[in-house]
Order: structure tokens, then C-alpha cells, then sequence
């Protein structure tokens, strides 16, 4: 049938299942590294260790389960104009209310 | 070619419901006076590849949209947070991290079955597909039943905002086994009132990501008795890889909200 055609017609990269054991393994590892942290006094670090955690899961979350590192030009353009409109409105937003009020007491 | 039953049923039981169905080529093709191509291929595409960089396209703008939908709540957590911070502390006390935890590996767990289904269909291996997706449909009722566990845990404490909500593991945290094990002082009145605000963002967060995943369910269920009829495994894949994307996402949004209802406020500061 067509089938042969269609292999050879769709240059479609796939991903080794190597690669998402590898990812899922540290995926599970990180985990336990920021519920330990949690337990840990950090002070400040707390929070700031979390969010840098999770950032790292996502990241690797959207490259190699998503396939974004394997992807065309234009799907890592979108993703990355996705995360960019999102930090920069988030960030406006927060500078906003978190600064609203300094210099009135 | 398939042998199950798929092929016949086609027409009749699924018509046009997403990609797979179109293409009068494999029935008609001679009228059409074109070039042989794949079924699944639409006609207003050049070729298979292009139609799925279409598809892909789309569906990262659609996710695109969901970043903004959770980022407004993030962004709402964050803010309120800032403002009612020793009531935030107390309240997310209150959380098991024991449940959170498990959840958060049940649902990375999930997360990587679906990447293994997206390979199955690839490699078009049909039972090693239809295993990952009943793995993933499994692990994500898994998800909500842990989640049903830690929801009766707020309703029985009356930590559900609204008319039964009940202040006291903040008033008096010695009256509270959660409280009194994080060593919570009392929070005045005003604060303590605030606490409700931080379990409103907390059921509005893990709610709305709750009925993701059961739209998420819902729809694996519909792909475990495609895929079983073979499918995704003849070539066509757009549809399960789509799908892995949006549970991917919805497994992000886990990995956001874990630290921050969860965790970053066990050691207050």
C-alpha cells in the first residue's frame, strides 16, 4: 500500500524512548529534591529555590515531552513569544501592585 | 492496512470528527483527477507534513490561551500572597504534603506513559499504545481520587470558603493537628479572616485543573477505543501527539502550583 510512501514522505523526528525515561527519571528526582529543600531553612532561598525547581521541570517538560527541541522554527518561536508575553505581563502586573504603596508611609 | 474493523466503521460512526476523517481519494479517487495520497490527508494541504505543522501550530496557540487563563490565577495567588501573608502561611499549613507529593509523581508518572503512547503510535506498535493510553487514563483518576481524599479533608475541617467557613485552626492552633505541627501562632481576627481568600485560590486553582483533567480523561477514554480500532497506528498521529500536548500542559500547571500552594510557606520568615 502507501504505507512505505508515507514513512518516507513525513520527515517526522521521533523521540527515543531512552530520552523519556532519562526525562521522566529526573523529572520524579526533582521532586523529591524541592520537597526535601521545603523542609530545609533557607530563609528567603525557600521560595526562590521552588519556583527555580519547577521552572527546571517545565523546561524540561516542554523540550523533550512536548518535543519543542526537536520541533520547527516556528513552534519554538510561538512558544517562546507564548512565555514572553506571559512573564512580561505577569511581571508588569506584580511591580505594579507590590510597589503601589511605597513611599506612603 | 488495519484488519480490525476500523476501516468499515469509518464513515458511518465517526464523520469528520477531527483530521483523520476526509480525503475522497481513497474511495474516489479518479473524479478528483490528483495524485494518489495518504486518506488522512486533507485537501487543502499540500502535503502530510505540512498539515501536521498546521495542526501542531494550532495547538500550541491554543495552549498559548490556557498559559494566559492559569496565569491570571497564578498571578491573583501571587498578588494576595504578598498582601495577607501570615494568613497565607497558616492556610497553606493546613495542606498534606504527603498527598501533594504523591500526586505530583502520579501525574509526572502520567505525564510519561503519554510521551510512550506518543511513540507507540509513531512506531505504530498498537498494543504498546493502547497500554500507555489505559496507563495515562489510570494514573490521572488516580490523580483526582487523591485529590477527592484532600478536598474531604478541607470540607471536614470547614476550610471550604462560603457561609460554613470556619476560622478556628487560626484563631487557636493548638486546636489543630496541622496547625500545631507547623508551631502556627495565632493570627489576629482581621488576618485571620484572610485565610479564606487563600483557600478561594486554592480550590479555584486545583479546581480548574482538576476539570482539565477530566476533560483530559474523557478524551483518552474516546482515544483508548479509537486507538484499539488501529487508529493511530496506521501513520496518522497528529491527534494523540496534539493530545499529549494539552496533558503535558496540564501537568505543568501541576508543576507550578505544587511549591506554590504546597510548599514555599513551610518556613515562614
Amino acid at each position: 500500500m502507501t504505507d512505505q510512501k508515507e514513512m518516507e514522505e513525513s520527515q517526522h523526528h521521533i523521540v527515543s524512548p531512552v530520552i523519556y525515561i532519562i526525562i521522566g527519571g529526573t523529572l520524579l528526582v526533582l521532586t523529591g529534591v524541592t520537597v526535601a529543600a521545603s523542609y530545609l531553612e533557607l530563609g528567603i532561598f525557600n521560595p526562590i529555590v521552588a519556583i527555580a525547581i519547577a521552572c527546571i521541570k517545565a523546561v524540561l517538560v516542554v523540550l523533550f515531552f512536548m518535543h519543542v527541541k526537536y520541533s520547527s522554527k516556528l513552534t519554538k518561536l510561538t512558544v517562546f513569544a507564548g512565555l514572553f508575553t506571559f512573564l512580561t505581563l505577569i511581571g508588569m502586573t506584580l511591580s505594579d501592585y507590590f510597589s503601589r504603596a511605597w513611599g506612603r508611609w | 492496512m488495519t484488519t480490525s474493523g476500523w476501516k468499515s466503521r469509518e464513515k458511518k460512526r465517526w464523520p469528520v470528527s477531527d483530521s483523520t476523517a476526509i480525503a475522497p481519494a481513497a474511495h474516489g479517487a479518479p473524479e478528483h483527477g490528483h495524485e494518489e495520497h495518504p486518506a488522512y490527508l486533507r485537501h487543502h494541504f499540500e502535503n502530510v507534513e505540512q498539515q501536521a505543522d498546521a495542526a501542531g501550530f494550532a495547538m500550541w496557540l491554543f495552549l498559548l490561551t490556557e498559559v494566559m487563563f492559569f496565569g491570571g490565577l497564578f498571578t491573583a495567588y501571587l498578588i494576595y500572597r504578598n498582601w495577607y501573608y501570615p494568613a497565607f502561611v497558616a492556610a497553606s499549613h493546613q495542606l498534606n504534603i504527603f498527598w501533594g507529593t504523591l500526586n505530583t509523581a502520579v501525574l509526572i508518572t502520567s505525564s510519561f506513559t503519554m510521551a510512550m503512547g506518543v511513540w507507540c503510535a509513531e512506531i505504530r506498535k498498537q498494543s504498546g499504545l493502547v497500554l500507555c493510553l489505559v496507563l495515562t487514563f489510570i494514573l490521572g483518576l488516580a490523580f483526582l481520587g487523591i485529590k477527592t481524599v484532600e478536598y474531604k479533608e478541607k470540607i471536614e475541617k470547614h476550610h471550604v470558603p462560603g457561609f460554613h467557613y470556619s476560622l478556628n485552626s487560626f484563631l487557636d492552633p493548638d486546636s489543630d493537628a496541622e496547625a500545631k505541627a507547623a508551631g502556627d501562632k495565632p493570627l489576629a481576627l482581621d488576618m485571620a479572616r484572610h485565610t479564606e481568600v487563600y483557600f478561594s485560590l486554592y480550590f479555584a486553582m486545583t479546581g480548574m485543573h482538576a476539570l482539565h483533567m477530566i476533560i483530559g480523561i474523557a478524551i483518552l477514554g474516546f482515544m483508548i477505543l479509537r486507538a484499539r480500532a488501529g487508529a493511530y497506528t496506521a501513520g496518522h498521529v497528529t491527534f494523540v501527539e496534539n493530545f499529549g500536548l494539552y496533558w503535558h500542559f496540564v501537568d505543568i500547571v501541576w508543576i507550578f502550583l505544587f511549591p506554590l500552594l504546597y510548599l514555599i510557606s513551610r518556613h515562614p520568615n
